[in-house]
């Protein structure tokens, strides 16, 4: 089964002193690696801070645009891994190893059977 | 890949291999991180080499050599506890592991899953998942639950194993008379999980019928009592029907339509020599009970002669040792065989109705009785309620074939 795993968190958290930057990328880079070997990791998408984005709605034909984020909150969605998992449980055990979930919070979401097949990710 | 059936390999070995790498690396979530890791490296390695003499050995080795291997390289390694390295590494040097350690992993692993800090749900969802192997989502499916809930109940459960340190241990007998009940229910739920599996395509998945009789044979050994001989007799009893249970479309086949010539009478001696002596044996406990009625069946030549008044009378007491609508259920068609379908009918028909509105079973029941009393239409409607809230797919075949019938 193939699970998303979203990731949430607070960008200040990068910044605060005593953070390792370069252990913590190296870290997640080798974490990609072993997800590789255990034929686990089926792609990944890191994206710009939400006050980058722009939030698009059609109402009645009519299009508006603004600027971000989509929602106010100090965690906020940073990208997303995917994953292949036997199993609910083994997805939670594999998005906890992401050490992105020591400084964010990562949502496992199943990927809904409608979208199957496989996108070409990364 | 000539011959080399992995998903096979792996059906059969997982939950045993898991077991005695929870044991050596103390705790789930490095077991399962093994577990995985030495299922890739036979995948990889099989093929080019050939299936080792003992595979399970083997998976077990590659696992732990490659937990310990990626404990050294995180640094996480240190950080263990000292008794726990010390023992890791001792076991390191020993090719292969005790083989007498490893047959009793699996009972290990079902104290822990068993033990009373756990809620019920959490030890039945954790035993599925551990030692039967199913999926989150399966045990979701099984139990009309969401996979989400699921997965949080045992990840919580490990957790809770976790944090309170309990150890992967079979408690010295003074220890069982709490913890033998649930570890003997959780015995009967991998069999019948073998026996009628509740999801998938393939009915009786016989590895996890083997491994339940190996394991009340182990505790039997471990520790002899009447309660322990009724369920060894009752799965001994199940199992000597299991051949003839489906058809070769993979159909469910019923007990009475069953080629009795072909039921294994090794095993019904065993099981009833078992069974008379457990009955012998006050109080007498529901396993033994339900052994005395599988007995009784197995005992008729023909569907025709079998002794419905005695089965009656052993359902009678189980109503008494377990006052639940399910074994009201199974009396009530007892009757019906007894005193004739309408007698049947007025007891199962509050049950359907009522606590059982949402069994299978209640309404195929029904459903059966009131085709034999020729109330067709009614019979039709209670087929397609069972069909309705039956996803096993031998059974719906079953229902199906039933439903076709009355047309």
């Amino acid at each position: 089964m193939r699970y998303t795993c979203l990731v949430h968190f607070d960008p200040a958290a990068m910044t605060t002193p005593g953070f390792d930057k370069r252990r913590f990328d190296r870290r997640s880079k080798d974490y990609d690696e072993e997800l590789k070997a255990g034929g686990h990791f089926l792609g990944w998408q890191g994206l710009a801070l939400g006050d980058a984005a722009v939030i698009v709605r059609v109402r009645d034909g009519k299009m508006s645009a603004t600027d971000g984020p989509y929602i106010e909150s100090k965690e906020q969605m940073a990208g997303f891994v995917m994953i292949e998992a036997r199993d609910m449980n083994e997805a939670v055990r594999l998005a906890a190893g992401l050490p992105l979930a020591e400084i964010g919070t990562i949502e496992v979401r199943p990927v809904s059977e409608s979208s199957i097949p496989a996108p070409q990710l990364a | 890949m000539s011959g080399l059936d992995l998903d096979k390999i792996y059906r059969a070995e997982r939950g045993r291999v898991l077991a005695s790498l929870v044991r050596l690396l103390g705790g789930f979530e490095l077991a399962e991180e093994a577990l995985a890791d030495a299922f890739l490296a036979a995948a990889q390695q099989w093929p080019r080499d050939g299936v080792p003499a003992n595979p399970r050995t083997w998976l077990v080795s590659a696992g732990r050599f490659k937990a310990i291997d990626k404990l050294r390289r995180s640094g996480r390694f240190r950080a263990m506890a000292p008794e726990l390295r010390r023992e890791l590494e001792l076991e390191e040097d020993q090719m292969p592991p005790d083989r007498e350690i490893i047959e009793d992993d699996t009972l290990r692993l079902i104290f822990t899953c068993c033990h009373p800090i756990l809620p019920a749900d959490a030890q039945i969802a954790l035993t599925l998942r551990e030692i039967c192997g199913l999926t989150t989502e399966e045990i979701a499916a099984a139990y009309l639950s969401k996979p989400a809930t699921i997965a949080q109940r045992i990840v919580r459960a490990k957790s809770r194993i976790h944090d309170a340190a309990v150890p992967y241990e079979v408690p010295p007998p003074a220890e069982w008379d709490d913890r033998l009940e649930t570890v003997l229910h959780t015995i009967y739920l991998i069999f019948n999980e073998g026996y009628e599996a509740s999801s998938g395509d393939a009915l009786i998945r016989h590895e996890l019928c083997a491994e339940a009789v190996r394991l009340a044979r182990l505790l039997k050994e471990l520790h002899p009592g009447p309660d322990i001989d009724g369920l060894l007799a009752l799965m001994l009893l199940h199992q000597s029907r299991a051949a003839t249970r489906t058809a070769p479309d993979g159909s469910l086949v019923l007990l009475e339509q069953q080629d009795r010539t072909r039921w294994d009478q090794a095993l019904i001696a065993e099981g009833t020599a078992l069974a008379e002596l457990a009955f012998a044996r006050p109080p007498v406990g529901s396993y033994t009970i339900q052994a005395m009625i599988a007995a009784t069946h197995a005992a008729a030549r023909t569907a025709a002669a079998t002794d419905w008044a005695r089965i009656a009378g052993f359902y009678d007491l189980l109503l008494r040792a377990e006052p639940t609508a399910v074994v009201a259920l199974n009396r009530a068609v007892a009757i019906a065989m007894r005193d004739g379908p309408e007698a049947g009918l007025q007891l199962i028909d509050p049950l359907a109705a009522g606590e059982l509105v949402n069994y299978r079973f209640a309404h195929a029941a029904r459903a059966d009785l009131l085709r034999r009393l020729g109330r067709a239409d009614e019979a039709r409607a209670a087929y397609h309620h069972a069909l309705e809230l039956t996803q096993q797919a031998s059974e719906r075949k079953f229902l199906e074939r039933r439903l076709g019938e009355l047309r």
